[in-house]
């Protein structure tokens, strides 16, 4: 149905990230497609949980199974945000939410005063005027998270149905951050990871609520005996996708998780981070704040001490 | 101006099932107060990010600026005119007039919404997650002492 | 006393409960056309040409207006009457309002402002308080005041300063900013108007109805008898809806254009273009102290940035400088200050008025002094505490003053000189005090500043005063005071406020005024009125203890007709014999002392509030629920500057109008608060009551600033503490250079020659002059 409605058309599904945007004219759409047919189950199974796009933030952030098994999950879809905002808001729309900047999620009249720059309506970047692209963050929550449990969408579309990585679901251009076909429909997770699996997220933000992260850490480890067998630590707003901290993970295989590691990882993974002044407090800051969250992330799967926000 | 597309709606607020014709793109904060005189229900920012338009759909508080009510169609809406039982008033409501937990009282429609979702389902909330279940909902007048404390109090009686 | 001092709910919490209560956007009357305004794009520009044309053709649209066709300028204060409900020359701000349309719809009033084609010459804009200092590439933004983009200057001297500093032991210089923030009510601001039979009537959520009526009877050329404003029920002010509105005048302007009811609710970014905040301020302050701790002269400098127009800003750069004087007792006292105009949206009162700056200047520079000469910072300010019932250097009467006791309280139950020592945890202390309402009016006149009329029948009682309320409590107030002095309760009283049509005069509710100024004038009209139903009562030959109130009053109606008795206030005259005088002086004073226990992070920079404790003198709680609310809430105000809130620009716009952008604390970022009344019973107030909604504030920030210290041995010389600014004073003492953030240097200024005034005789009368 996308496909022929056109581009003026978009999908809505909690509606809390494409609302606000639609009032502040930052999308001009000719229809809105509402995905509320989406089922809405959380399904277990022994070695995997599949989680339908349609579930609610508040859904996935209560459900036992996966506070127990895939508690990072669960951790961010109950960071995102508020209570009321996260009845509402779904992991399918968390999965696609836009790209963000300040100089971008203005309403129409102060963008139109600050000039428009090329994310929408404009031709020049305003955060960096002398690059070609835009720069605009990255800033789900959940999407790093479930790019550390090995997380696989699958996508609906007119070409078909295709199941791929959530990595995959992204590129590293601020405007054009999504991967996927326009009428491709994101129809559900799966969460693969083994019994042994740990995992934590660790969100930096102003506030205790509301806001979005300005820098935050998912980590997935398998351990064996008290040795990183293999892990995942990916980031989230620094930079216009996921970030995964690839030296980082390779650096920890082996290892055991004791301060002086976890100091040196998170070191290593923060390098890669480039967070730029377009979201809350200055970039320095976000970029030395990085290794904190990686840090106190790790902590807590090596159960060593409680994160920022724990 | 393009033509509105108007839609034929029969929404449940309060337990009352009400026939509508409204423009489709309107929210449901807009269709409650405009077109329902349900004006109880405030805004702050019609874009998510103060809480103070919060109503309960099915129960739980959600964001009216960020609803549009096509999708709301046989799910129940409850607004602050729908807290009370008849002239009584619900406990929530009795606590937060005896201890000053609303100033202006322009934030405390959704709060108390949302304490009343909070408490049917926790009837034993702790302070801490009294904090967590509120923390969408701004008040700039209280600093929410006197909230905690009739949210508290109101639980104490409801039990 | 049977009500007053009870804590009793507030006599429109149910409305407010039930969702009944109606604000100025709740209101609907038929026929309503909905408002937009034009604004301007730019921070600083002239205004060529405007074409209303295409919008007027647009189906729907009813009126467009522009600012030929309300040419007259108006402004809060009588000196700076520089505003324009719609600028058709120049634009001073990214905000500032170009035209209005009317139409059947909002998406249609929208669209026809998309239609409005202005041309503009754009100016190079003023940003900075430095950059107004300096000769404008362009031209001024104001054609007042000079040099340069100079608004205000002023400089006053009482005392023997210089012999003041000769006699120290120790002198210090220290430079502080606040940045600038603003009061964000949950209730956007709203009004609609409607024209009938020849009259404007206005529903407007203001703090202010008379002034609003003055000024739409300045604009619209309408004599005062001719338009009616009343006040709507209030989503929270704070002082942001303290001055007369644009959106104001233009609805009224459109509702007498169409015939219709014309409502405007700003949006939330508009609401941030209306602004009237707390100004940025940058302090400079010099002190010099004896060994033992005693301040001998004092000298204060401020430079504010008062954004683009005038609005309460002269009064507003006095009150940088009036108030030091009234928690320490400084013998020899010089204040300079300056406000500039720059390219933002104006700054004005928002709660404490121009002393919250100064107060976190004077009480940090305080800590510093203590901190040289190595006394406890708590024991070198008890030293200088001002006395009760004396006069300041500068002419201000200090009557009633519970600092000791509220200084006793918070350190006492915050066990500030036990408490725990391990890294990264701290504590701090201040004090403030704060007005009960401004002795002077914000126009000059003799005239009552408060006057309530009661009226007494077969139905009850009947109180009617111009007092608004916005959430303070201030109409219970009113009704606790009438009650309490005719045998009966709050909820007993029925009031008619805020409606410029039927209730006498109250200047409104800023300067924390209320309580004091309507109190006193309530209970003036309600013992009259019990004086009528004694002598009724009496006349029959039974007491008035004898009797019910219903009995009491049908005596009195058949022994005296219609029962009506009225009563007012005003301020004594106790300002001092100098220009200026005129900001500062109070009938009374409340006082506050706070400790702020915080958990800081060298590394990371972040700050936790664990706990505050206040104690407020009041004077005496005429219901103490409502003074709680007050502290809490100003405590609440406090934090959110202190730590988070900030006004900032980006290339001549504001960085961040929305709520999300713009932190508010939630309920996750707010520490338990531990309130203590105190209460002196002030000679003048109404059972001896004074302020509560605003005076808390002030001590926070700067008590978050000395925990802050206190933790890490940082100071953070500027509001608010973001923790990239502790880093970076973490990482500059790491390095060994000096452990601190914030300005380097204050601006020279070319402050007028300074005016001496000589200090009160000391044994000068402290009730009148
Ligand atoms: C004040 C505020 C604070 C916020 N804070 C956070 C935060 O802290 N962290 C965070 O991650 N997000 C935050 N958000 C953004 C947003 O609310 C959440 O990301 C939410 O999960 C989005 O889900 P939704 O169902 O409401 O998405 P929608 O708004 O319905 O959709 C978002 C986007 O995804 C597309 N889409 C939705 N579902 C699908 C699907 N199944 N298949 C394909 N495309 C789809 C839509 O077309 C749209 O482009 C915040 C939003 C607001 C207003
Ligand atoms: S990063 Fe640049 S292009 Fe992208 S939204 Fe921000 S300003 Fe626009
Ligand atoms: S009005 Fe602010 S969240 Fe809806
Ligand atoms: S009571 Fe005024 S905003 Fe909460």
């Amino acid at each position: 149905m996308a496909a022929e409605l056109g581009p003026r058309a978009m999908f809505v599904a909690g509606g809390t990230d494409l609302f606000p945007k639609l009032k502040r004219r930052q999308f001009e759409v000719d229809s809105l497609i509402g995905l509320d047919f989406l089922p809405r189950a959380i399904r277990n199974r022994s070695d995997e949980c599949v989680i339908d796009a349609g579930v609610t933030l508040a859904h996935a952030s209560h459900d036992p199974h996966l506070n127990e098994r895939f508690s990072g999950y669960a951790q961010a879809a109950g960071h995102v945000s508020s209570p009321p905002l996260r009845n509402a808001g779904t992991i399918g729309g968390n999965l696609c939410v836009d790209t963000r900047c300040n100089y971008y999620d203005m309403t129409y009249e102060w963008r139109k005063a600050a000039g428009f720059c090329l994310k929408k309506d404009g031709d020049i970047c305003l955060v960096a005027p002398s690059s070609p692209r835009c720069w605009a963050v990255s800033s789900s929550d959940t999407a790093p998270m479930a790019i550390a449990l090995d997380g696989l969408v699958t996508l609906v579309g007119a070409s078909g149905e295709r199941e791929l990585p959530v990595t995959a679901l992204y590129r590293d251009d601020g405007d054009r951050y999504m991967a996927k076909q326009p009428d491709e429909v994101v129809t559900c997770l799966r969460l693969r990871r083994s019994l042994n699996t740990r995992s934590a997220y660790v969100k930096l933000r102003r506030r205790g609520s509301i806001d979005f992260p300005i820098a935050g850490a998912a980590v997935a480890v398998e351990l064996d005996g008290d040795r990183v067998e293999s892990c995942r630590i990916v980031l989230s707003a620094v930079a216009s996708y996921p970030l995964e901290a690839k030296a980082a993970e390779e650096f920890l295989k082996g290892r055991r998780l004791q301060e002086d590691v976890i100091r040196e990882a998170a070191e290593i993974a923060s390098k890669p981070a480039k967070p730029l002044d377009n979201a809350d407090l200055s970039h320095f800051w976000r970029k030395r704040m990085v290794r904190v969250v990686v840090e106190q992330a790790l902590a807590r799967v090596s159960d060593q001490q409680p994160g920022l926000d724990g | 101006m393009r033509d509105v597309e108007r839609v034929v709606l029969i929404l449940d607020v309060n337990g009352e099932a009400r026939q509508l014709l409204v423009p489709s793109h309107k929210t449901l904060l807009e269709v409650l107060r405009e077109d329902m005189q349900l004006t109880g229900t405030k805004h702050g920012c019609e874009l998510g990010e103060c809480g103070t338009c919060t109503v309960l759909i099915d129960g739980k508080p959600q964001l009216s600026c960020l609803l549009l009510p096509i999708q709301l169609e046989g799910r129940a809406i409850t607004t602050i005119e729908g807290m009370a039982n008849g002239s009584d008033l619900h406990p929530l409501q009795v606590a937060f007039a005896e201890l000053g937990a609303a100033q202006c009282g322009y934030c405390t429609p959704g709060i108390l919404l949302a304490a009343r979702s909070l408490l049917e389902e926790n009837p034993r909330p702790t302070r801490d997650e009294i904090r967590e279940a509120l923390a969408g909902n701004l008040c700039r007048c209280t600093g929410y002492t006197k909230i905690l404390q009739a949210v508290e109090l109101a639980a104490e009686r409801l039990r | 006393m049977r009500v007053v001092g009870k804590p009793l709910p507030k006599v429109d919490a149910a409305a407010k409960v039930t969702g009944r209560a109606l604000y100025a956007d709740d209101i609907a009357l038929p026929r309503t056309l909905h408002c937009k305004i034009l604004r301007s794009p730019h921070p600083h520009a002239r205004i060529l040409s405007i074409d209303t044309a295409a919008a007027k053709r647009i189906p729907g649209v009813l009126a467009v207006i522009t600012g030929l066709d309300l040419p007259i300028k108006f402004g809060i204060l009588p000196v700076t009457q520089d505003e324009r409900a719609l600028e058709h020359e120049k634009v001073r701000y990214v905000g500032d309002p170009i035209a209005a349309v009317a139409a059947t719809e909002e998406e249609i009033a929208a669209a026809a402002c998309d239609a409005i084609e202005v041309e503009y010459e754009v100016l190079e804009p003023v940003m900075s308080i430095e950059a107004a200092l300096q000769t404008p590439k362009d031209e001024r933004i104001q054609d007042y005041g000079g040099p340069n983009n100079v608004h205000k200057l002023v400089a006053l001297e009482f005392g023997d300063v210089e012999g003041g500093f000769s006699r120290a032991d120790h002198v210090r210089e220290d430079v502080f900013f606040f940045q600038g923030n603003t009061h964000l009510p949950m209730e956007q601001h709203s009004a609609i108007a409607t024209y009938v039979d020849g009259k404007v009537t206005l529903w407007s959520s203001t703090q202010v109805v008379h002034y609003v009526h003055r000024a739409l009877s300045k604009v619209l050329e309408l004599p005062m008898h001719r338009i009616r404003v009343i006040g709507a029920a209030h989503g929270g002010g704070f002082g942001g809806k303290t001055d007369p509105f644009a959106h104001e005048i233009i609805v009224s302007k459109l509702a007498m254009i169409t015939g219709r009811p014309v409502k405007c609710t700003l949006t939330r970014e508009e609401v941030f273009y209306a602004h009237r905040g707390r100004h940025p301020v940058l302090m400079w302050v010099r002190t010099g102290v004896t060994r033992d701790g005693r301040i001998t002269a004092m000298h204060f400098r401020s430079a504010l940035d008062g954004g683009a127009y005038g609005s309460y800003g002269v009064a507003s750069t006095f009150y940088t400088g009036a108030l030091q004087t009234v928690t320490y007792d400084i013998p020899a006292y010089r204040f300079e200050g300056c406000r500039v105009f720059t390219n933002k949206p104006p700054c004005g009162p928002k709660r404490g008025h121009g002393t919250p700056q100064p107060r976190f200047a004077l009480e940090l520079h305080l800590e510093k002094i203590a901190h040289d000469i190595g006394l406890d910072p708590v024991e070198l300010k008890r030293r200088n505490f001002v006395q009760p019932n004396t006069r300041t250097v500068n002419w201000l009467r200090v009557t009633s003053c519970g600092l000791e006791e509220c200084t006793d309280r918070v350190i006492n139950a915050s066990r500030f000189h036990d408490r725990e020592r391990r890294p990264g945890h701290g504590m701090g202390f201040a004090i403030s005090s704060y007005l009960s309402g401004a002795g002077t009016a914000i126009y000059w006149n003799d005239m009552p500043h408060s006057e309530v009329q009661i009226k007494v029948d077969r139905g009850g009682v009947t109180a009617y005063c111009g007092a608004m309320e916005i959430g303070q409590g201030s109409d219970s107030v009113l009704a606790t005071i009438v009650a309490e002095e005719l045998g009966l309760q709050p909820s007993d009283i029925r009031l008619v406020t805020a409606d410029t049509d039927t209730t006498p005069i109250d200047l409104g509710s800023y300067s924390s005024r209320v309580t004091f100024m309507a109190g006193n004038a309530a209970l003036e009209a309600a013992r009259k009125m019990r004086a009528l139903l004694v002598e009724a009562v009496e006349a029959s030959g039974r007491r008035i203890d004898d009797v019910t109130f219903e009995e009491a009053s049908m005596l009195a109606e058949a022994r005296f007709g219609t029962l009506t008795t009225a009563g007012s206030y005003t301020p004594p005259k106790i300002a001092g014999p100098y220009k200026g005088s005129g900001v500062g002086p109070s009938p009374a004073y409340s006082y506050s002392a706070c400790v702020v226990d915080v958990d800081a992070d060298a590394r990371t920079g972040l700050i936790r509030v664990n706990k505050v404790w206040i104690a407020h003198d009041v004077g005496r709680a005429i219901n103490p629920l409502l003074v709680e609310g007050q502290v809490e809430g100003s405590v609440y105000m406090g934090l959110g500057e202190a730590l988070m809130e900030e006004q900032a620009f980006r290339k001549g716009l504001h960085k961040w109008p929305s709520m999300l952008e713009y932190k508010s604390p939630t309920f996750l970022d707010m520490p338990e608060i531990e309130t203590f009344i105190v209460e002196t019973i002030d000679p003048e107030g109404p059972y001896g009551a004074k302020e509560a909604g605003q005076g808390p504030l002030l001590p926070v920030p700067p008590a978050v600033c000395a925990a802050v210290h206190d933790a890490l041995g940082v100071w953070i010389d500027e509001i608010p503490v973001t923790p990239e600014k502790v880093v970076e004073a973490v990482r500059r003492k790491e390095k060994g250079e000096p452990a601190r953030y914030g300005p380097q240097r204050f601006p020279p200024i070319p402050y007028p020659p300074t005016i001496k005034v000589e200090p009160p005789p000391k044994d000068a009368a402290i009730t009148a002059i």
